[in-house]
């Protein structure tokens, strides 16, 4: 065990899929520099500036490079430094990208990865805080993950480098500062395995990315004030999603409470209690809560970032309100929850 | 020219335009699916650009691909089936006629979305200028993909990165139903991308030994890994933009018109004047071609439409 940070466990998956494959490159904007978070920090140095290549701000270009290289036999990593910026690239990644093999009837494959940063809690305001992983998941072809810490990041990133296809890999922000103990060398993670963080008999909790440290925390305030045992989960891939995980521990509690840094409304979270609701309806003692952000872009000033973005606090909210749904005699309506609350458009 | 050249290229052109004209025939019939954007009057160029290139080297191509993927190699019997949507088509049946591709001839392929091929052909001259070897790409695209913003991010990208990419502009004067002058106050493609400092130049898409020229000089330096350079050929579409589009924005051409302009009429009296082939030869040629593509028709239509578990089992790559 080393003690590393998120970006340093990228910056050295990065550096290790280099030296063991020429075919790896890294692609975008100031990574030859290391990056505004120096996540591809140092690799310039060790690899030249050749296949560690600065791009000018043209993103939807320097996607499709990476696309071209990807079905020439090359294994592009290309940063998108802001999730805010796929929207620049989204037309290669969907019509190009995500379609490449199937349109050729397999002859082309695409092992690209497109590494990317979202999330709120900077204070960066609506255009560099947006958690935007949702539509990626609407694309046939494409493979999306989240890792919420620095080992699943390294391992996920290895997987996501050796898969044939292209892996959108999606960071927080958040997350790249924490101290962390890490495996060395960091061992892979399959992509579309979920991790149980945390066994529990009386809720499930689905969290993704950051939200995953918020759900741990709100299950130990959860166990200790009330020992209600809530189970953790991190399904870490999103595409393919490893429903099984997630169903199978929804039977064994009844109840769940899926949470995630984005817009509730068409977030991935109504993907999920949508599947959910599908694979485990007949053991659900109530109905599956969501906590995600409110229908609004995000806003700067800190108290009112503070107040958009969820965390442990809505999340032990919303565990209640699965908890005691039930408990009293009202038409369910009357209930309402923090999720609903907060979703409606 | 070379008489075997000139008469490959007569070949090639003859091909194309006798694919294309049964294609239009059976979209009428509805035996070939899809949007279908025919060529005729652009052969030249397909002809002339790809005749000279190996099956290791890359070509890119739009949404008019038909005569790009022949003149490329790619098979006329499994392209035909690809049309019509079955299963020994060359993507066998999931790409259709804007999504052709035909790797084991470097025909990298077609893309529907206007000009966003671009870029991917700079991917692949990226890895062939890491590589270092003398392999090159072509990026076939119209004047109407011009004024999309990849077409500018990709120029600028190419000549900084000094990538063995040839962009051949196949400027027909029309985005669509409309025309240049409504999309762009600068007339010339080559006009465009003067500022990058890179070579560039303008030739007549229907003079197929014009085109072959000046594509020859380029692709010599690029195999030294140079570039990028920019071809525009003036070419003239003969059809609409699709098939079936009623033509409501355009006079009809006259007869002697087309005839002046027409790529395959002109290459084939010039080669009976410079002695390239007799009239025999061409008639064994147009002979050939007609039997070929009957023999695709019969190819495709025997058989099968694809498994439909094949949609499901080729989303991802295992």
């Amino acid at each position: 065990m080393t003690e590393t940070t998120f970006v340093e466990a990228i910056a050295k998956t990065l550096a290790i899929a280099m030296r063991e494959d020429e075919r790896v490159i890294v692609l975008g904007e100031d990574v030859a520099e290391g990056g505004p978070y120096l996540a591809t920090a140092g690799l310039s140095e060790e690899f030249g500036r050749e296949r560690v290549r600065n791009t000018p701000i043209s993103e939807g270009a320097v996607c499709g490079v990476a696309i071209g290289a990807a079905q020439s036999g090359y294994k592009p990593v290309v940063e998108i430094m802001f999730i805010d910026f796929i929207t620049l690239a989204l037309d290669q990644l969907v019509n190009q990208a995500a379609k490449a093999h199937f349109m050729s009837g397999g002859q082309l494959s695409m092992p690209l990865v497109l590494r990317t940063q979202g999330g709120a809690g900077q204070r960066n305001g609506a255009q560099h805080s947006q958690s935007l992983e949702a539509w990626l998941t609407h694309v046939p072809g494409l493979k999306v993950v989240m890792p919420s810490n620095a080992a699943d990041a390294a391992g996920l990133l290895q997987a996501a480098i050796s898969d044939p296809n292209p892996v959108v890999f999606v960071e927080n922000k958040s997350l790249y500062f924490r101290r962390e103990d890490l495996p060395d060398p960091p061992p892979p993670v399959p992509i579309g395995q979920a991790h149980t963080l945390r066994p529990g008999k009386d809720v499930t909790i689905i969290a993704l990315s950051r939200m995953v440290g918020d759900a741990l925390e709100a299950a130990d305030r959860l166990a200790s004030d009330g020992g209600i045992e809530a189970e953790v989960i991190d399904p870490r891939t999103l595409v393919p999603l490893d429903l099984d995980t997630l169903a199978q521990s929804v039977k064994r509690t009844g109840r769940a409470v899926i949470a995630h840094e984005a817009v509730n409304a068409g977030g991935f979270g109504a993907e999920l209690a949508a599947q959910l609701q599908a694979a485990a309806f007949d053991y659900l003692e109530a109905p599956i809560q969501r906590v995600g952000a409110p229908f609004t872009p995000v806003p700067v000033s800190p108290p009112l970032e503070d107040a958009y973005r969820p965390g442990a606090r809505e999340i032990e909210a919303a565990v209640r309100v699965a908890l005691e749904w039930g408990e009293y005699d009202a038409e369910p309506w009357e209930h309402g929850s923090i999720a609903t609350s907060r979703t409606t458009p | 020219m070379d008489k075997d050249v000139a008469q490959a290229l007569l070949r090639t052109m003859w091909r194309i335009r006798l694919f294309e004209e049964r294609v239009g025939q059976l979209k009428r019939s509805l035996q070939v699916h899809g949007l279908i954007h025919l060529s005729i009057g652009g052969e030249g160029v397909a002809t002339a650009v790809c005749g000279q290139l190996r099956d290791d080297d890359a070509v890119y191509s739009g949404h008019r691909a038909h005569g790009h993927a022949i003149a490329k190699g790619a098979p006329i019997d499994r392209m035909m089936a690809e049309l019509m949507g079955r299963e020994s088509g060359i993507c066998h049946g999931l790409g259709g006629s804007m999504h052709l591709v035909d790797i084991e001839h470097g025909f990298m392929g077609a893309t529907g979305v206007v000009g966003g091929n671009l870029p991917l052909a700079l991917g692949t001259a990226l890895t062939q200028h890491l590589n270092g070897t003398d392999q090159v790409t072509v990026v076939f695209f119209g004047d109407g993909a011009v004024q999309a913003g990849h077409f500018s991010e990709s120029v600028n990208l190419a000549a900084l990165w000094k990538l063995p990419v040839i962009f051949v502009c196949e400027n027909n004067g029309m985005a669509e139903f409309t025309s240049r002058e409504e999309h762009s106050t600068i007339e010339r493609v080559s006009d465009v991308v003067a500022p990058y400092g890179f070579e560039r130049t303008t030739v007549n898409g229907s003079d197929v030994p014009a085109v072959y020229d000046a594509f020859e000089q380029f692709l010599t330096k690029a195999r030294s890994g140079a570039g990028p350079y920019l071809l525009e050929c003036v070419t003239y579409r003969r059809r609409g933009h699709y098939e079936g589009d009623p033509e409501k924005y355009r006079d009809p051409v006259a007869e002697q018109e087309w005839a002046e302009r027409d790529p395959l009429a002109r290459m084939r009296a010039r080669a009976i004047d410079e002695a390239w082939i007799d009239e025999a030869s061409i008639e064994a040629i147009e002979r050939d071609a007609a039997a070929e593509i009957e023999e695709a028709v019969r190819f495709a239509r025997d058989s099968p439409f694809p498994d439909p578990q094949t949609t499901a089992a080729l989303v991802y790559a295992q």
